[in-house]
């Protein structure tokens, strides 16, 4: 039955050489931890992306409860957090998910860069990856206004006024982020919220569909 | 063209695959060793992995709720601000003199500038053949340098944080829960001192004022000579006659209940 729906669809999108590019090639002795354990270093990477899916669906769940609003911010994370039924685990994900893809993409960046694995023909590759670390540290900053609780406020007070000594563009980067050059209320939880949950996340997709373009086309690096 | 099971596209636009393997690298199976299909033998380890790291991070997640501290108040002045730990050493940078200050371009954009900067450029700063990083001593000399310094400032910030006056600043306390009306009592007055000394007092509307089995005393909406009333002829479920002591100090027990109004 999957089988006859299978090449019914096949027969009308030629579907076979996608899932051929997908999942039909070789792993190399050299990544597989199942024959060298220290290549548990190419782990990270893929560790990266899995800690992002789930990234990708608690933030969805949470934003079912989270209302981006001064006046209801924290009273909805709050209720989230102690109230909805495992509203602390999906919120406890997300936060530490957070930490662990800095982490992870942290040791996948180091690996990357000490087996010289940047080097042509990858370089664009390499570029786009420090895009997405850029783009996740972002995501980082804005998701820590989000709760607004104390440190989430006077944290992102910080970051901006580092944002407004950027020569120049100072203050028109901080008006664009903040809504406002003095104040940090209503106009940044907003703009803050749309940057984490729309903006950033739209970047991440299409340098992470880039990632593995790239990473399919030019297969990994060889061994040292 | 011929691919998949054999249809043909009408004005096929598509890149051909033909000719696509002389820009690839060499196939994993002229490297000596065992290459394994990913499909469905690696990805299942690359899962098995996946399994073992998602219980570790489940641990973490249950052993650690995530952290909320009270709702944002911009007029708290006193307030030491942190940012999450993966920003601290940038935060920790900035305390130094030459990064700080009239320095602060320094801390704050030139330094960090470089740093994204040569590490996006690295590719074509680092050009050699050399993969093995003793091959290429400048570029890790550099990197060890980096990551070195990175945790050395964020050791720094976290043991020059006073975490226990961070834990106070931000605690959530009843007020923040819509349980307590913002009043400011005056502890020097002598109402107060009054108010402690009397045990039936303090035993049905708490030390706190904020009640305990009686109604709460904060943001009430009497007026001093009203409250006086109260406290001599009882209400509801208050005796009257409890209070012990002079007229004078009746009146001054009052005018402390009757200024525990909310502020506006």
């Amino acid at each position: 039955m999957l089988n006859k729906i299978y090449d019914w669809v096949d027969e009308r999108l030629d579907i076979t050489p996608i899932w051929r590019d997908i999942a039909d090639h070789e792993v190399p002795e050299h990544v597989n931890p199942a024959h060298h354990f220290s290549a548990f270093v190419y782990c990270f990477g893929g560790l990266t992306f899995f800690v992002t899916v789930i990234q990708i669906l608690s933030g969805m769940f949470l934003t079912m409860y989270y209302v981006p609003d001064v006046e209801n911010a924290w009273k909805s994370v709050y209720y989230l957090q102690n109230e909805v039924a495992f509203g602390e685990i999906v919120r406890g994900m997300h936060h530490w998910g957070a930490s662990l893809v800095i982490v992870m993409m942290f040791l996948h960046t180091l690996r990357v860069f000490f087996t010289g694995s940047y080097k042509k023909p990858r370089e664009l590759n390499w570029i786009v990856g420090v895009l997405i670390f850029c783009v996740m540290l972002g995501l980082g900053f804005t998701g820590y206004l989000l709760p607004w609780d104390m440190k989430a406020l006077f944290a992102t007070k910080v970051g901006l006024e580092i944002a407004g000594s950027v020569p120049f563009l100072g203050d028109l980067i901080k008006i664009l982020l903040a809504g406002d050059a003095e104040i940090i209320g209503a106009q940044t939880l907003t703009r803050f919220f749309a940057i984490h949950v729309f903006f950033l996340p739209a970047a991440l997709f299409a340098l992470l569909a880039a990632h593995f373009i790239m990473i399919r086309r030019q297969g990994i690096s060889g061994p040292l | 063209m011929q691919r998949g099971k054999g249809m043909k596209f009408v004005g096929d636009s598509r890149v051909k695959a033909n000719g696509r393997m002389v820009n690839q690298p060499k196939d994993y199976s002229e490297y000596p060793g065992k290459t394994e299909a990913f499909w469905p033998d690696f990805l299942l380890k690359e899962w098995m992995v996946g399994a073992v790291f998602l219980i570790g991070y489940l641990l973490l997640t249950v052993a650690h709720p995530s952290p909320l501290e009270g709702p944002a108040d911009p007029t708290n002045a006193s307030y030491i601000p942190l940012p999450d730990w993966y920003f601290l050493f940038l935060y920790q940078l900035l305390k130094y003199t030459y990064a700080s200050g009239p320095y602060n371009i320094i801390g704050a954009i030139i330094i960090p500038g470089l740093a994204i900067g040569a590490l996006i450029l690295m590719p074509f700063l680092d050009k050699g053949p050399e993969r093995r990083p003793s091959k290429r001593p400048i570029p890790t000399a550099l990197m060890v340098l980096a990551v070195a310094a990175m945790f050395y400032l964020t050791w720094e910030s976290v043991v020059n944080h006073d975490w226990e006056a961070a834990k106070a600043q931000g605690a959530i306390t009843d007020k923040h829960l819509g349980l307590l009306p913002d009043v400011e009592i005056d502890e020097t007055a002598p109402g107060y001192e009054i108010y402690q000394a009397q045990a039936s007092c303090v035993g049905c509307h708490g030390g706190d004022l904020a009640g305990a089995g009686g109604p709460m005393l904060l943001g009430n909406e009497l007026t001093a000579e009203e409250v006086a009333e109260v406290i001599v002829n009882g209400r509801g479920g208050m005796p009257a006659g409890a209070f012990q002591g002079t007229d004078e100090e009746l009146q001054q027990l009052a005018e402390f209940i009757a200024s525990l109004k909310e502020a506006e």
